[in-house]
């Protein structure tokens, strides 16, 4: 699609130094950062940027994920611009602080590089470790390509920071697949992105002309009613979030929706993927529509606020929908996406069968053929169910 | 004019209470204990601390007693994240405001940086935390108030628990004397960490707390002090012996004032002829049980650990350094 201003550029760079690039751009003021692999490119690129004079930030290393996103809530809540990026264990030990963090309402933007959890240790990509971080109340959103992480993490700092919003967001990659490859990927210019992302004004912060105190506890005559607030704003973001998405559509011709659709017009069967494997499930469609089967397929970008609606729209017709899971819930009844994609379907009069497919675990490859085979496989799992769900293509 | 210098922290000494500042910046109203050591300890920190000023503060019996929604006895900017992350937290917004004073969007003048948490919240679980802050340099202020245990949470043992006392997670018993270990010394791990600032300081010796508070706001790079709170809840001792015990614990040598400036030590309050810890231990419900064996193991303990400090202070310590500053210090201005 044609840009519609002469400032956008195509370079071809590493997915971890777009987002990178990305922040600088959105002109970061501080960042609160601790290494793993395989975020680690995106903090030694902005750490390179900082040391140049190119960004004008304080970068802070830190002693652990836990501190980096306590630093983070600690530069937020003095107002500035705050970013951090973080993987699997490292989301994992900031957990305890990720719900203080959007409780507390601090629009801090973060890149999760998914990958696995420990044990036994992988640094290759699932989605165990956002799967992990569910509840945090954060805005979630992930990214298919290079440009959509690019792109997304200008944008989460224009979200977040809205005083209607004043959420935190994780724009979540895979983890090698994205981070660590090289694309072709349309830059904005830096006026664009100016006038696209004012200068952060804080709506509260500790300052000494006007003392406030944040981080209060709560009795149960008030605990709820914050809880309300909370689910209220992270609920009514999704407006907001549709509202900047629209006007960066305008402004790069790139057009994003919480729920992607791919060949789903008439699809009797539809495949739900999140992340970067939609790419290679597009390819499946395209091969099983060439072969007549009515195959479409569903990308889950807005994970949450979770798009309730759309979903309920985009399954209209269907009626089989295969939910592919990249985490597993241990003891469960399926992958997380799947048991909320069955919820969302339940009022519904009319509603396609599912079966649901846990894939990639752990960086294990799926290939084309894989989603093929599992479309087959879902239609006879659909006539004469056999488990609640299944792990696909592991050794028994 | 040298600011809160050595000597003049030395001539305030002498000084009359009515020369420090009237204004609370921890009001009243707060559910602390009667009697709570580390509450008082509070109110004369913020005073010294003086209102240009942001406080981080850990969970714990200071936060929980001073900040239920939608009160608050804080007339300081502050806040509140959790238990073990303080200091980072502390570090994030001194990061920021020195970002947001390079970009001129700061109202006024940079605002001081202050860190508080329990023993339990900066021994134990916020010692992470504390070490990176103070590793980074951070210009910033970290405030233990020390009362021995985990008082919010039921008086449960810390590190920083004496030998011998009685917890509700260390109790005496057939098998057990009380807390078994000796209690962790903060203070040197964080002269460790090679800062410019640590001192230990009392709420019963005000004009000692006050002066090193505001030396350690006035140096430059993080500077830490380990206060100790008399909590008549969790010590089981008299409410209204709180001031007492803060000074029999300096007079015993069990909790010697004193203050490290770039490594070198020097003891701020002189005891001519320490007590024995009887004297102290005795009035202390959480010490009960011990034997007289026992606590002549503590009086040699203590005076061992003494002897090792008076060696420490036998070195030539250091001019404060200057802290120029064309301001008048707060204390003649007030009145
Ligand atoms: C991660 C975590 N673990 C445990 C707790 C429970 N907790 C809250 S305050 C506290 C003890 C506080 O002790 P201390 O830091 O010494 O402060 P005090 O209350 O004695 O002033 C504990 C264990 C918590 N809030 N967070
Ligand atoms: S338990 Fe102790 S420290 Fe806590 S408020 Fe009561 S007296 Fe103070
Ligand atoms: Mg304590």
């Amino acid at each position: 699609m044609a840009p519609k201003t002469a400032a956008a550029r195509r370079l071809g760079m590493e997915v971890s130094i777009a987002v990178s690039h990305a922040v600088k751009l959105a002109r970061a003021e501080t960042i609160a950062a601790y290494p793993i692999t395989p975020q680690t490119h995106i903090v030694e690129y902005l750490s390179t940027l900082v040391a140049n004079g190119e960004l004008d930030a304080e970068f802070i290393n830190v002693e652990s994920e836990h501190s980096a996103i306590s630093t983070c809530i600690g530069m937020s809540a003095a107002g500035a611009r705050t970013y951090t990026a973080t993987s699997s264990q490292g989301l994992a030990l900031m957990n305890e602080i990720l719900y203080i963090a959007s409780a507390m309402r601090f629009p801090i933007v973060m890149t999760v590089a998914n990958r696995a959890l420990s044990a036994p240790l992988s640094i290759w990509n699932d989605h165990s470790d956002i799967m992990g971080a569910r509840d945090i109340g954060w805005i979630q959103m992930f990214v298919e390509n290079g440009q959509e992480a690019f792109d997304h993490t200008i944008m989460a700092f224009r979200i977040a920071e809205n005083h209607e919003v004043l959420l935190p967001v994780i724009v979540n990659l895979d983890g090698f697949i994205l981070s660590h490859v090289v694309e072709a990927l349309e830059m904005v210019d830096q006026d664009t992105v100016d006038q696209f992302l004012p200068p952060y004004v804080p709506r509260h912060r500790l300052d000494p002309n006007q003392p406030v105190t944040m981080g209060a506890f709560a009795l149960p005559e008030i605990y709820p009613e914050v809880k309300m607030s909370h689910q209220m704003a992270l609920a009514g973001s999704y407006h907001h979030i549709l509202q900047v998405w629209e006007e960066w559509a305008e402004i790069t011709g790139r057009r994003y929706r919480p729920l992607e659709t791919y060949r789903s017009e008439g699809a009797k069967i539809l495949l739900l993927t999140m992340g970067s494997l939609s790419e290679v499930a597009e390819i499946a469609v395209d091969e099983l529509r060439e072969q007549g089967e009515p195959v479409g397929l569903l990308k889950l970008r807005l994970w949450r606020p979770f798009p309730v609606e759309d979903l309920r729209r985009a399954v209209a017709g269907a009626e089989l929908l295969i939910i592919c899971d990249r985490a597993l819930s241990l003891g469960g009844v399926g992958g997380p996406v799947m048991s909320e994609v069955r919820s969302v379907l339940y009022p519904l009069a009319s509603r396609p069968a599912t079966v649901g497919y846990i894939i990639g675990l752990g960086g294990r490859d799926v290939n084309p053929a894989a989603f093929k085979d599992m479309v087959a496989r879902a239609r006879e799992e659909a006539r004469r169910p056999t488990a609640e769900f299944h792990l696909y293509g592991v050794r028994g | 004019m040298e600011k809160f210098g050595y000597a003049q922290s030395q001539k305030y000494d002498t000084y009359a209470a009515r020369l420090l500042p009237r204004e609370e910046f921890f009001t009243p109203g707060h559910r602390a204990c009667q009697g709570c050591g580390e509450a008082l300890a509070v109110r004369w920190v913020c005073k010294a601390i003086g209102k240009d000023a942001i406080i981080a503060h850990a969970t714990g019996c200071m936060e929980i007693v001073s900040s239920g929604l939608p009160q608050t006895s804080w007339m300081h900017p502050w806040i509140h994240v959790a238990f073990e992350n303080t200091a980072a937290v502390a570090s994030g917004i001194e990061t920021a405001l020195k970002v947001l004073e390079r970009k001129g969007k700061l109202r006024g003048p940079r605002p001081k940086v202050v860190a508080m948490g329990g023993d339990g919240g900066t021994s134990d679980i916020g010692l992470q935390a504390l070490s990176g802050a103070m590793e980074r340099g951070h210009d910033f202020t970290y405030i233990c108030w020390d009362n021995e245990a985990y008082m919010n949470t039921g008086i449960q043992r810390s590190s920083s628990t004496p030998y011998g006392a009685m917890t509700t997670t260390s109790p005496p018993g057939k098998l057990s004397i009380g807390q078994r270990t000796w209690k962790k010394n903060m203070v040197h791990i964080a002269v460790a960490h090679g800062i410019p600032y640590v001192a230990t300081a009392s709420p019963s010796y005000v004009f000692d707390l006050y002066f090193k508070v505001r030396k350690a706001l006035e140096t430059p790079g993080p500077a830490y002090i380990h206060v100790l709170s008399v909590c008549p809840t969790g010590w089981r001792s008299p409410t209204d012996m709180s001031v007492r015990l803060g000074r029999l614990a300096v007079e015993t040598g069990v909790f010697p004032l004193y203050e490290v400036v770039h490594g070198r030590y020097r003891l701020t309050v002189e005891v001519p002829k320490l007590r024995h810890v009887r004297d102290y231990l005795r009035l202390q419900g959480r010490f009960r049980h011990l034997r007289d064996a026992d606590i002549e193991l503590i009086q040699r303990h203590t005076r061992a650990e003494y002897e090792l400090l008076l060696e420490k202070c036998q070195a030539p310590f250091p001019e404060f350094p200057s802290m120029a500053s064309s301001e008048e210090p707060e204390l003649e201005a007030g009145g």
